[in-house]
């Protein structure tokens, strides 16, 4: 094929690429809290709902989109840790599912928090005059944001892979996705460890609404549409494996694009039959271990 | 026994008594239509608490059955005939015809697996509502969908009190019937997949075909309680079928209590009236249920039928003393 009639298709999954990341960041965190503490956090869509909107008011406030990046995740972790000592903790001597119906309240609340305080229009963030304009590719220009976005995610996404894999942290986190009675035997303070992954999650869903921002627009609902979508990603890509949220946000977010082109009104529906194949040939997602 | 069950009879007796003499009381159709709801919903959240409480399935797109039913019911009532017998046979027949093909799939998985396959199925559902446009009404939603007209005695559904019998009627219908279901061996059966599934397969039930029983039942009930709000409600849109109402319905049970079959309908009744009481007040109506669902979890796990056991069995406690 020669270039002319590949770039459209390029741009398209450069798109699905960038759209992928801010699903990898959301998802990276909900399936590490699921593999350490067994329950899906239903309020992480309102990490990064915070986050895009904190974003919005930091960059129309301090006028740095970079400020943003940086303040809005640490805050936002901080909530997370917060909400993980004083609300979940009390549940972990109970059944898992408490905590998932906690969560659930727990999104109600920020959902309606956000409309209260920033209101129910659609709202749009500017770019960082850094990063606006267009990247020449050769065969064709690109929004350089987006490209940004894509870098960044790529770059995040092997920095997590290097924390897992070749630092104390992770093997700490690693071991107890494996077996937490075993960690706490070895005399490391779990506990501590859940919240600082719960934080350190929150913080990553908050770092994919800031990025978000300024591509996509903000408005009440992003948040369950966006939890839905990583939910969708955990679940595809396999629970509790950073392996698995990686690939299966790529999955969903080239899914997600190329349906949103070739069947505009049915692109949810082909992202739901995606899933609902993918369990019904590995039950366990793509790269998911079996469930006990 | 005899007692036992004579002192349950009692109070049962006085709240079907209460519910029957509710409109010449408060003859204000507010409140009566409160109520109309709270039974429609009692309906569902019952039949929700079927999978949740009893057989402990975590199905999170209990939607997909209620709104399925209720578009098949509307549809039906607007293109065809009125007829109360048809809808609700088309409306029920719908949801069961639904459940059966995705129970069969969804219950392949388990736990944290089976719930997101339930919130798919629903979600594919949705988005056929949303995007069947020449059928559904889309975005739009389906209106002016008629009180049903029942053929044989004649009764005309407009008026607020007969829909409101007719409502109670099928509550209670639906109770007995359920409650034989949980009282039989099949609903024995339920309560031992809930409790070790393995063991009851080890034993030589096909725990597949009794999960998959479950799942339709809960499915016919959920159409049911669907096509009664679409004659009650004149109108169905997407967000019927949308998963923060298979949430909702899911925490009616939870609050109400799970595996008891009431506590999910004084769920329905604590959530629907609160809606109704909070809305009217103030726009921060999700923030207060949001809140109000934490600090149940928190504080109050078996539900409003935990804490009216509690207090019950606190109070002759005190009175023996």
């Amino acid at each position: 094929m020669d270039p002319q009639t590949l770039s459209p298709y390029l741009v398209q999954i450069l798109n699905g690429l960038a759209f992928s990341m801010l699903l990898f960041l959301l998802a990276a965190g909900l399936s590490v809290i699921f593999g350490m503490m067994d329950f899906i956090n239903l309020a992480h869509g309102s990490f990064y709902m915070l986050g895009a909107y904190l974003g919005f008011t930091a960059i129309q406030r301090l006028g740095s989109f970079w400020v943003a990046v940086v303040a809005v995740p640490i805050l936002v972790a901080g909530l997370g840790f917060g909400l993980e000592m004083v609300l979940l903790r009390p549940l972990y001597k109970r059944g898992h599912l408490d905590q998932v119906l906690l969560t659930f309240g727990l999104a109600f609340v920020f959902a309606d928090v956000v409309k209260w305080n920033w209101g129910a229009d659609i709202r749009s963030v500017p770019q960082p005059p850094e990063l606006t304009g267009a990247l020449s590719l050769g065969v064709t220009v690109y929004p350089r944001y987006r490209g940004f976005v894509i870098v960044a995610g790529l770059l995040l996404a092997g920095v997590l892979w290097a924390i897992q894999a070749r630092t104390r942290l992770g093997a700490i986190v690693r071991a107890g996705v494996a077996d937490k009675e075993m960690v706490s035997g070895l005399g490391i303070n779990v506990r501590l460890v859940f919240a600082a992954v719960f934080a350190f999650g929150a913080g990553l869903a908050a770092l994919s609404g800031v990025i978000a921002a300024p591509f996509l627009s903000l408005a009440p609902g992003m948040d369950f549409e966006q939890l839905i979508l990583s939910l969708i990603v955990v679940v595809v890509g396999g629970l509790g494996t950073l392996k698995g949220a990686f690939w299966g946000a790529i999955v969903v977010g080239l899914a997600d694009t190329f349906g949103k082109i070739w069947a505009p009104d049915f692109s949810l529906l082909v992202i739901f039959a995606i899933m609902a194949v993918v369990l019904l040939l590995r039950p366990n997602g793509l790269f998911g271990r079996a469930l006990a | 026994m005899t007692s036992d069950r004579r002192r349950r009879i009692g109070p049962g007796l006085a709240t079907i008594a209460a519910l029957v003499i509710f409109p010449f009381v408060s003859p204000s159709i507010y409140f009566q239509n409160v109520l109309t709801e709270v039974l429609i919903f009692g309906i569902f959240a019952m039949s929700l608490d079927l999978l949740i409480g009893y057989t402990g399935l975590f199905s999170f797109g209990h939607a997909a059955f209620f709104g399925v039913a209720a578009y098949t019911a509307g549809i039906v009532a607007t293109r065809f005939s009125d007829n109360m017998l048809l809808t609700l046979a088309a409306g029920v027949l719908a949801a069961g015809l639904l459940a059966l093909p995705l129970g069969a799939l969804s219950i392949r998985s388990v736990g944290i697996y089976f719930l997101m396959l339930t919130l798919a199925f629903s979600q594919m559902v949705y988005a056929a509502a949303y995007k069947w446009t020449w059928l559904t009404g889309g975005p739009n939603g389906l209106a002016g969908v008629p009180r049903p007209v029942l053929g044989i005695l004649g009764l005309d559904l407009a008026s607020v009190s007969t829909f409101y019998y007719a409502t109670l009627t099928f509550f209670l219908a639906s109770y007995v019937v359920l409650r034989r279901i949980v009282a039989s061996p099949l609903g024995h059966s339920f309560v031992g997949v809930r409790e070790n599934e393995s063991r009851m397969r080890a034993i030589g039930y096909n725990t597949w075909l009794v999960k998959l029983a479950a799942f339709v039942i809960a499915g016919l009930f959920a159409g049911l309680a669907g096509v009664l709000f679409s004659y009650f409600n004149g109108f169905i849109s997407p967000s019927d079928v949308y998963w923060t109402t298979s949430g909702l319905v899911m925490v009616m049970v939870i609050i109400g209590g799970a595996g008891t079959l009431l506590g999910p309908v004084l769920g329905a009744g604590l959530v629907l009236i609160l809606q109704n009481i909070v809305s009217s007040q103030t726009d921060r109506w999700p923030l207060i249920m949001g809140a109000t669902f934490i600090l149940f979890v928190l504080v109050a796990r078996r539900g409003i039928a935990g804490i009216f056991h509690d207090t019950l069995a606190l109070a002759r406690r005190s009175a023996r003393v």
